[in-house]
């Protein structure tokens, strides 16, 4: 039996109350809220945060293979996932692969891992951050998240929680919605001939993909349709002959649509919420149709999730849109006047990759004193060369104290930093994100997170920040 | 093995010091070459009678080319040295040594920084290629974590302690209004100091040194050679410095209410001089202010006061130029200014006029007492190297 193991969601902590724009412009908005990704947010770090959600809720799968789309890579050429594979401390004989730039590219790993019977679990990331013009559909419409789905067989431990029951893609080529190389803001053809489009290719993959699955539409306890042409897959889900009250939140009022993340990102909702013997199906629309069917199984009941999306979409807090419109580099206010930073350095990066991407420390075995960075010679005893690495990326601290930084460089000042003591050991002073300068307290919980502190000559500098513990599962 | 000291073996017969300011009309080698004039005129002696220099400077140059290129030194031996924020301190020691151990008879020690080319306001350090893990905190923000964390072990409130570090600051003021070399030459109230806009923590802009360009020099000689020079030499009674290992940022038993660097470095030098009473036997002390926070530490690090004190003794006047023990009588990095190589020898010559009365006449404190100490550190709570010296104005 093929299908999820397990899954998570990522959305970020900031909203965009979309009404905020038309303050500003005096038109653009419209209801709702939109996730925004934080200033030190990229596709690649949300994706590690929704593959470690993911992974929490399976402990013993080891992934074989890790799988990143997104239609918004923080590099070309180099290899996204390689990050990703770093942050979550694979093993180097895992490959890690990206599927590039479309939006359709999410979709389309999800197929592929399901359809690769005798492949092992493969860990299929997604994310993306959709940007759109001052006052746009899309800035307004888009969203940015991340979502994580370990694809494998029934193992020890990770029993499947939703078998894939079989599939359909239908592809086209046609001009719908665009975006060259560089361009911020994508751009679409008139509305009307994509729905002529994508409603029929849609009918056609839907009926094919029941076919497979060998199920009829009546059965289907739930649906999510989704694609960036919204009013298309809004007519699509009139015509797939499935009631209206089967149709999940498409959680375009609250998160926004994630673009090559959607499907992925609907897909572990439905997940999160369903019950054993379910039939969940997944309509994804871009340049073609994928049509993805799946029965829960019992241990679905048993599968606990660490950060379900629904918590997070409750956690998040508001940002303003001038905040907003800095964050993503439409409007540049006054830096701090402070010398950038310089590049990381790429040779003492890889030298130091498990602390720089995973947050690994040495533990002196005499003294049990815990270093971060790791060290050669112990601070406690002076031991030397005889330390164990150990893992703090998952690791809750408490804030010991802290201070605000309004000088220091940052892309979005001032800067929060706080000395946090680790449960089991380690003391770190590291920056915090995702946080209110003025409601942080010594004795605060938190949790670290992987994010991108700053980019410099076209490098990012990956590493951990510390945010509030909110959703407290992971307590 | 053991420090030993080198009490009374070595005296400074010549100092001299720029004014410490925003000197936009003068460069890195005017300010090397009006210091090092007036110290050579101090001792009465020229360039070539020197055989060794010393030269500080953490990052307006490289070599001890720095020096001998605007001074014309020609086959001196001249080394530049650094040690974060007490690198003038550094050049002092490294010259110190350099006469006990017999090795030159008159060595020179030079400190200069010219910090305001830089475009940036504080102080920048030179970047190092590294992996992009490193804290990019400001020194505000590091030193800003230490007032918080000492009210909260001593049970000060909140608003006590900003008035504790508001008359840290007032009284450097004070004393730097007093001093035509000092950057700031105002007298400033606990209430602007109060309202000034916050920088880090709640540290506001007076709660921070002054950034400044300026240079300051010392000659030493063997002590039995020093009235060849000078009628009133300074003797070395105690040179000593400490490294940490770093580990405070990661131990998590530091808790940012003292230095443990400063407190080894002020043990060392007062086994050195035979100083017990530190607050009995010291006429002053010219301490590292960089932050309000750090100098209120500093006193109970230095052993002036009991731990959990300083504060008490801070509000009653004990530390003014006027109290039981004078600190920052020249107005201290606080009103000063701090050009970083510069400073540690800009405080051994604060140091150097106090003992032999030459300080102007509105500062001069009383010199019954014939020592005074001098604390330079450099680098962050947690992670910090601190130098102790002390001075006299009589052998034995």
């Amino acid at each position: 039996m093929r299908g999820i193991v397990s899954a998570a969601g990522y959305v970020p902590y900031r909203r965009l109350q979309r009404s905020a724009v038309a303050q500003v412009f005096g038109s653009g908005g419209g209801k709702g809220s939109r996730a925004v990704a934080s200033h030190d947010e990229d596709t690649t770090t949300m994706g590690v945060e929704a593959a470690r959600l993911a992974l929490r809720s399976a402990p013993a799968v080891a992934p074989d293979g890790l799988w990143f789309a997104t239609a918004t890579p923080a590099y070309l050429d180099k290899t996204n996932a390689t990050a990703i594979h770093a942050a979550l401390r694979l093993p180097a004989e895992v490959p890690a692969f990206d599927f590039g730039g479309a939006l359709r590219s999410g979709a389309g790993a999800l197929v592929c891992a399901l359809r690769a019977d005798g492949s092992g679990a493969t860990l299929v990331v997604v994310a993306d951050i959709r940007d759109g013009l001052p006052t746009s559909a899309d800035e307004s419409a888009g969203g940015d998240g991340g979502a994580a789905l370990v694809v494998g067989d029934n193992g020890p431990g990770h029993p499947v929680i939703a078998e894939y029951l079989g599939g359909a893609s239908v592809t086209d080529e046609f001009l719908d919605r665009w975006r060259t190389v560089g361009d911020r803001r994508s751009k679409t053809w008139e509305e009307r001939f994509g729905e002529t489009r994508y409603v029929p290719l849609g009918e056609q993959a839907w009926a094919a993909g029941l076919k497979a699955a060998g199920v009829v539409a009546e059965d289907i306890d739930k649906v999510a349709v989704t694609g960036m042409h919204s009013r298309a897959a809004k007519a699509l889900a009139r015509k797939l002959g499935v009631e209206a009250d089967r149709l999940v939140d498409d959680l375009s009022t609250t998160v926004g649509q994630t673009g090559a993340a959607h499907a992925g990102l609907l897909l572990t909702s439905m997940l999160e919420r369903a019950e054993p013997d379910q039939l969940l199906a997944v309509v994804a629309l871009a340049d073609g149709a994928d049509v993805i069917v799946f029965r829960t199984t019992p241990a679905v009941a048993d599968w606990s999730p660490s950060e379900p999306i629904a918590d997070q979409v409750a956690a998040g807090a508001d940002l303003p849109y001038g905040k907003f419109l800095t964050w993503r580099g439409m409007v540049t206010p006054e830096p701090p006047r402070r010398p950038e930073p310089q590049r990381v350095s790429s040779s003492a990066a890889w030298r130091n990759e498990d602390w720089k991407y995973g947050f690994v420390g040495s533990k002196d075995r005499t003294s049990e004193s815990v270093h971060l960075p790791p060290s050669r010679i112990s601070m406690k005893g002076g031991a030397v060369d005889d330390m164990e690495p150990i893992g703090r990326a998952d690791a809750i601290a408490t804030i010991a104290t802290y201070t605000v930084d309004r000088m220091a460089y940052s892309p979005s000042p001032p800067t929060v930093f706080a000395v946090l003591d680790f449960d089991g050991g380690g003391r770190f002073p590291v920056e915090l994100t995702d946080v209110d300068p003025d409601r942080v307290a010594i004795g605060d919980r938190v949790a670290m997170t992987f994010r991108k502190l700053f980019t410099a000559d076209g490098i990012h500098d990956y590493f951990w920040k510390a945010k509030p513990l909110r959703t407290g599962t992971s307590d | 093995m053991g420090s030993h000291g080198i009490k009374d073996q070595v005296a400074i017969v010549g100092m001299g010091c720029t004014r410490f300011a925003e000197h936009w009309d003068k460069s890195l080698d005017d300010l090397i070459v009006e210091a090092a004039g007036d110290t050579f005129a101090s001792a009465g002696i020229g360039k070539d009678d020197v055989d060794a220099y010393w030269f500080g400077t953490a990052q307006s140059g490289m070599s001890g080319i720095t020096l001998a290129r605007p001074l014309q030194l020609e086959g001196k031996p001249v080394t530049r040295v650094e040690n974060y924020c007490a690198t003038g301190s550094e050049a002092l020691r490294a010259a110190a040594y350099a006469v006990a151990s017999g090795a030159y008879d008159v060595a020179m020690a030079v400190g200069a920084e010219k910090v305001k080319d830089s475009g940036y306001q504080g102080l920048n350090s030179f970047p190092i290629p590294n992996d992009g893990t490193a804290r990019t905190l400001t020194a505000a923000a590091m030193f800003s974590m230490v007032a918080p964390a000492y009210g909260k072990k001593y049970g000060v409130g909140e608003d006590e302690l900003s008035e504790v570090l508001a008359r840290i600051s007032w009284k450097n003021h004070q004393n730097g209004a007093r001093n035509p070399r000092a950057q700031f030459r105002k007298e400033v109230s606990t209430e602007t100091i109060c309202a000034s806009p916050r920088v880090a923590g709640r540290l506001g802009v007076f709660d921070c040194a002054g950034v400044a360009d300026g240079a300051a020099a010392a000659i030493v000689v063997r002590a039995e050679d020093a009235h060849r020079y000078t009628d009133h030499p300074v003797f070395i009674k105690a040179l000593s410095f400490a490294a940490g290992s770093g580990s405070g940022l990661i131990d998590p038993d530091y808790d940012y209410t003292w230095f443990p660097e400063c407190t080894l470095a002020a043990e060392d030098a007062y086994r050195q001089a035979g100083i017990t009473d530190p607050r009995r036997q010291l006429a002053m002390a010219e301490v590292h202010d960089c932050f309000t926070p750090t100098e209120l530490v500093l006193m109970e690090d230095l052993g002036f006061c009991e731990r959990g004190t300083a504060w008490k003794e801070v509000l009653a006047g004990t530390f003014d130029r006027t109290g039981e023990l004078p600190v920052n009588p020249d107005g201290g990095l606080k009103s000063f200014g701090h050009p970083v190589g510069a400073s540690g020898l800009r405080m051994h010559f604060e140091a150097w006029l106090q003992l032999r009365g030459e300080a102007t006449p509105e500062r001069q404190i009383e010199t019954d007492r014939k020592l005074a100490l001098i604390h330079n550190l450099g680098g962050y709570p947690g992670e910090m190297v601190s130098f102790v010296s002390v001075v006299g104005t009589e052998p034995g």
